[in-house]
């Protein structure tokens, strides 16, 4: 069995617009945030996995370098969707379980503020000559005409089926989930929008895709993130309060969706967490019920409902019943998003699935401030990029 | 009637339109779309199925905000067609959530995207309200 892998030190920029600086500015800002927390230097490390879905340049990880430490150590740029964070992570922990090197760097950017509706793209003009193109054979463009490509209709797909087969939703149903979310981001200073939103609010806002509104879908804006994992090994010869403060990762798992009889016309984005979350409760030896908070992928309300099922945090066919319930509310059992989520929060693509562990840690290490979840000792981040993958990781502080 | 060209491949027109799947021969998952094996069990040889016209609304959403170019508001769903799934608008209905409800009894319908410069006419398709009559 390989040795543990721990957090040693990670950070989160404020999410939001900044005009001024560029991807490789805000990667930099966040590595170098790491690097202090985890009280150790570019020198001390021995792979750099990083991300940048959107920018479109070659070599986020190379660009970074320039700006924190050319050290000739090998860089992946991996590219997961919104997974892409958690791919980084991931890739920094397999290294150094693989027995690479002890120490490993990940980072994940993203600049969006401004960015509109995430979707297939415009559509062209039809030809004046109908010729069948592409896998399909179509001779027109099909979004809009043979369902939607945009990500908030494809969510609301995903949480009115959940609705269809287990009954209890609706359209307000799914508006106090956003309600929620944005009650928590009150708490988080980082959090690119911090306002309070009543469910009027909510439900009057523009609607983007039945039954998601504008404040329900997830908030494009810039931000980095950036985690430094080390062995087990190498943490017992660092400093104590290194070792106080280095949070556990438990389990870390990517997963991709299996084949599912529906999958090809909408994703499936509900094995695959089931997998993920049935591989990482077991790697860490824990059940859901342990878990003192979770961040998961709400980038649209109707998502968050159906990944309460999806990780186990309720009976199966039982989330609308977890939520009525209040359990994911910050005082509730299990509470959900304490950050505010990607509804609030903000989701700067590459970033989120390494902010998401951020949000985790600084409740472990007791260092949350106003909105410290009391005690928390486990908890787990949850990411799903369309395609699909999706990054699972439990967490435990180091006294648990 | 001049001369048709459905919007996809897998739309099959003539007296009675409907979709046409590539079906794997050894486990029966359908495909739309060609593939080069089948993704559930890797054999690599499918046959035609058509697949029936009529089915059941199992998930939807009205989008009113979409790309540059693409007309709102309209109602985009899941069909489950007696087993297999189809992506498709739900038409000649009001686009509101009184209107479509999870679990409407639909049928397959076409429609004309209009004729290019050759004369040939594009038809789509998408699912209706059995009863309605359109």
């Amino acid at each position: 069995m390989s040795e543990d892998i721990w957090i040693l030190g990670i950070n989160m920029t404020k999410f939001g617009k900044h005009p001024d600086l560029d991807t490789v500015d805000l990667a930099a800002e966040a590595t170098t945030a790491a690097l202090k927390d985890a009280g150790v230097t570019m020198g001390d490390i021995g792979i750099l996995a990083a991300g940048n879905l959107m920018g479109g340049g070659l070599g986020i990880g190379q660009a970074l370098q320039k700006q924190v430490g050319q050290t000739g150590i090998p860089v992946y740029n991996v590219s997961n969707a919104c997974a892409t964070g958690a791919t980084a992570l991931r890739t920094a922990i397999m290294a150094v379980k693989a027995g690479e090197c002890d120490m490993g760097l990940a980072v994940g950017v993203e600049k969006l503020a401004g960015a509109g509706l995430l979707s297939g793209g415009a559509r062209a003009a039809d030809k004046n000559e109908w010729t069948p193109k592409g896998r399909y054979g179509a001779v027109a463009s099909v979004d809009g005409r043979i369902g939607t490509d945009t990500m908030p209709g494809v969510f609301a797909q995903i949480g009115m089926e959940y609705g269809h087969k287990y009954g209890g939703t609706s359209f307000e149903l799914f508006a106090r989930i956003s309600e929620k979310n944005h009650a928590h981001s009150t708490l988080n200073p980082l959090a690119a929008y911090t306002k309070r939103m009543s469910l009027e609010q909510i439900m009057n806002d523009v609607m983007i895709a039945y039954p998601n509104t504008r404040p329900m879908c997830s908030a494009n804006c810039d931000g980095a993130a950036a985690a430094v994992v080390v062995s087990d090994s190498k943490l017992k010869t660092l400093g104590n309060e290194q070792q106080r403060r280095a949070v556990k990762v438990s389990a870390s798992v990517l997963t991709t969706d299996p084949w599912q009889e529906a999958c090809q016309i909408l994703p499936d984005v509900n094995t695959l967490t089931r997998n993920a979350a049935e591989q990482a409760y077991e790697q860490a030896g824990i059940g859901p019920e342990d878990l003192d908070l979770v961040e998961l992928h709400d980038c649209f309300a109707t998502a968050e409902l159906v990944h309460y099922d999806n990780l186990g945090l309720c009976e199966p066919g039982g989330a609308v019943d977890f939520f009525n319930s209040g359990a994911s509310t910050r005082d509730g059992k299990t509470p959900v998003n304490v950050s505010g989520g990607l509804e609030s929060k903000g989701h700067p693509i590459a970033a989120t699935g390494i902010a998401n562990i951020w949000e985790v840690c600084h409740h472990l290490r007791g260092e949350a401030g106003d909105r410290q979840i009391e005690g928390a000792r486990v908890g787990l981040a949850h990411v799903i990029g369309l395609g699909s993958a999706c990054g699972v990781h439990i967490l435990e502080s180091s006294a648990a | 009637m001049g001369e048709q060209i459905p919007l996809v491949e897998y739309l099959v027109l003539g007296a009675e339109p409907h979709l046409r799947a590539h079906e794997c021969t050894k486990c029966g998952a359908r495909y739309f779309d060609r593939r080069n094996a089948c993704a559930s069990c890797f054999a690599d040889s499918f046959k035609a199925f058509d697949v029936p016209t009529e089915g059941e609304l199992r998930a939807f959403t009205i989008v009113t905000f979409a790309a540059p170019g693409v007309p709102v508001p309209f109602v985009a769903g899941v069909i489950d067609c007696q087993g297999t799934s189809v992506r498709a608008n739900v038409i000649n209905i009001e686009p509101d959530p009184e209107h479509v409800e999870l679990g409407m009894k639909v049928r397959l319908a076409t429609y004309s995207l209009g004729e290019d410069d050759n004369g040939v006419e594009a038809v789509g398709f998408g699912f209706e309200p059995i009863g309605t009559n359109s």
